[in-house]
């Protein structure tokens, strides 16, 4: 059989127009992230800057309070996404599984809890974690970001253990196991994808972001990376290279940890387990 | 192994009533086959027994013991999925040691179960690879195989053969027969499929919407079926049936042909009946003497006919052994004899 070329070409050109769009906004982050300040407004719009420097990152490294922003944004999203992913794959497996009573009128809560701009909900959080001594505090952080992820994440690991055949629980309790050991030994292998992509979004979500970081923290010592980027702004300039510096290398976490679970974002785990 | 004893048991889901009281006594070692169209409540019986549902009412015991609250894990009984239900992330090795392996059993008692149980199956060369990467018979196999490494007291099997296509299905009944002939294991076994019901069943169970029809040896029920239902669902092609009305040791068909019957049942004359019997039995007859139908459709199944009649415009079944030239249009004429007639009463039981 003869195939066409044209196709398999056209398809190839889109996904790297596609990708090209997607990575630009990066590519221009390291460009200006390496351009000498001289040049920055000097050279016109090129892709390139005839001359590259680390100068910035050797500045926000020692000059700045990035280390500490970093390790803050480090030590809330880490917690945050585990929290949320064990929390998740409780519910989720106890709303894919169980029937109870409430079952929906707790779902309806959950997606309500998502209906909100969350700059509505400010001012009453302020207020709720102050007295608690909870603001300014990268626990506070910590509660908020579980409190507001935990729903969503919910949903997705429940779609996760919708897909595992209720058979093999069955077939494990027979086999001798209790709900739990099953649940452990049999149903949580299964879900690992599941549990990498919620880890993945979650971390992703508390790591970028900036409205509750920038309302409940105020001085550096709590500051996570969002709202450290913005001290790069000043009442009359903007340091564009230290700014762009810094996001580059606020990159290099969230990389490492996609590379750290991509392989259990690999579908098809499941395949095989019912049916022939 | 042990015997099960199940009393007035009920299901019901919310107001839906799915099992209305069974009773059934399950003998050690006895091979019992539930039968009955789909939605009649075989699932749901088997899941029951597993401890898989909750009991509504009534009482299972196995061993004599009661069992209704008790855990699936606790009941130590083995059941085959129609799915399989093979673990994925398991090997077949894996897969057919876990129940050994969460009762902590010695590691080599394991390894000496598996392999005699993957010999018996002809697992041995695949006992590294997962469940992705076997064939549906293979996979039908290692499900059995996780259930005859634990020796347990009964084994459960809700229609494991469904997913196999006709000739596995034949090769793998034979295969749970001779199993079962080895093993002596009391082991419950839920189908659709008249057929396999009864080759395989010690005693067949008949169920039709949450009731038990009947139960009995496999030749019981095709030769004497309790009522309508079994008389119509066992058996392929299925029993011809006519409505007549009974009078004085014979009936008489709609068109006025009268039937001898060979025994008086207890009927009053006038009563309305159903006329039984099975196109095996009907006997073409070249002499005339018969009742003449019309055929009105041929399929050989190679190793005989079955012929679709019109018996005075009412369709009848005949199989035949006779390879004779009966072509679409063609007259026949058709004989019933008197010891192979089923006769049922209005309310759909048998009387003779
Ligand atoms: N979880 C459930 N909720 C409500 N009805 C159910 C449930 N499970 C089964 N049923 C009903 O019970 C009846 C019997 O089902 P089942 O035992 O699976 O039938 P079978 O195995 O004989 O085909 C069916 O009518 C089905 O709709
Ligand atoms: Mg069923």
């Amino acid at each position: 059989m003869k195939r066409s070329i044209l196709p398999t070409i056209a398809h190839r050109l889109a996904i790297l127009c596609y990708v090209a769009f997607a990575l630009f906004p990066l590519f221009w982050l390291l460009k200006v992230s390496v351009t000498p300040n001289d040049l920055l407004y000097s050279e016109g719009v090129r892709l390139w800057p005839s001359r590259t420097t680390w100068d910035h990152y050797a500045f926000v490294l020692q000059h700045s309070a990035f280390p500490t922003f970093f390790k803050n944004s480090v030590i809330v999203a880490t917690s945050t996404a585990v929290v949320v992913t064990v929390c998740a794959s409780l519910s989720g497996y106890a709303l894919s599984r169980f029937s109870f009573r409430a079952k929906y009128v707790i779902i309806a809560l959950m997606l309500l809890t998502q209906m909100f701009p969350l700059v509505m909900l400010v001012a009453p959080i302020f207020k709720i974690l102050s007295p608690l001594g909870l603001t300014n505090s990268l626990t506070g952080l910590v509660i908020v970001y579980t409190a507001f992820n935990v729903p969503f994440a919910t949903f997705l690991m429940q779609s996760f253990f919708d897909g595992i055949p209720k058979d093999l629980e069955e077939a494990a309790m027979i086999d001798g196991a209790t709900k739990f050991i099953a649940f452990r030994q049999i149903i949580l292998p299964l879900t690992l994808p599941g549990i990498a992509a919620t880890l993945g979004f979650v971390f992703t979500a508390a790591w970028s972001e900036l409205l509750f970081a920038l309302m409940l923290i105020n001085g550096n010592a709590a500051a996570t990376f969002p709202v450290g980027l913005l001290t790069f702004v000043s009442k009359f300039s903007v340091d564009f290279g230290q700014m762009m510096a810094a996001g580059i290398m606020a990159l290099i976490p969230a990389a490492l940890f996609f590379l750290l679970i991509q392989r259990y974002l690999v579908q098809g785990l499941t395949a095989g387990a019912v049916k022939g | 192994m042990a015997s099960i004893q199940i009393e007035k048991l009920e299901k019901s889901y919310g107001h839906v009533s799915v099992l209305h009281g069974v009773d059934l006594n399950i003998e050690d070692g006895e091979f019992i086959v539930l039968v009955g169209p789909s939605g009649c409540g075989k699932s749901t019986l088997l899941r029951m027994i597993a401890g898989l549902e909750d009991v509504s009412r009534g009482e299972i015991r196995i061993a004599g013991n009661r069992v209704n609250d008790l855990h699936p894990k606790d009941r130590d009984i083995a059941m085959v999925f129609q799915s399989y239900a093979l673990y994925p992330h398991m090997t077949v090795a894996q897969n057919m040691s876990y129940s050994l392996r969460l009762r902590k059993i010695a590691k080599e008692k394991i390894a000496a179960a598996v392999s005699a149980a993957a010999s018996k199956l002809g697992l041995d060369p695949l006992l590294e690879r997962r469940p992705k990467a076997l064939s549906g018979g293979q996979r039908q196999r290692v499900a059995m195989g996780r259930a005859i490494v634990r020796q347990p007291k009964a084994f459960l099997f809700d229609e494991p053969l469904s997913n196999l296509d006709a000739r596995l299905r034949e090769q793998m009944r034979a295969e749970i027969k001779k199993m079962h002939g080895d093993l002596k294991a009391t082991s419950i076994y839920v189908t659709h499929d008249q057929i396999e019901a009864m080759t395989l069943a010690d005693r067949i169970v008949a169920m039709h919407g949450g009731v038990v029809q009947q139960v009995g040896s496999p030749l019981e029920l095709y030769d004497r079926p309790a009522n309508l239902f079994v008389a119509g669902f066992i058996g392929s092609p299925g029993m011809n049936f006519l409505a007549a009305t009974y009078s004085a040791g014979s009936v008489i068909l709609a068109n006025g042909t009268r039937i001898a019957l060979e025994t008086v049942p207890a009927l009053a004359p006038g009563e309305s009946v159903t006329l039984g019997i099975r196109p095996e039995h009907v006997v073409v007859v070249n002499d005339g003497s018969g009742m003449q139908a019309t055929v009105e459709l041929v399929e050989p199944t190679g190793f005989g006919i079955i012929l679709h009649l019109s018996l005075h415009g009412l369709p009848f079944k005949v199989f035949t052994l006779d390879r004779g030239a009966l072509n679409y249009g063609s007259q026949i004429s058709v004989r019933f004899p008197s010891q192979y007639l089923h006769l049922f009463d209005s309310s759909e039981e048998r009387v003779a």
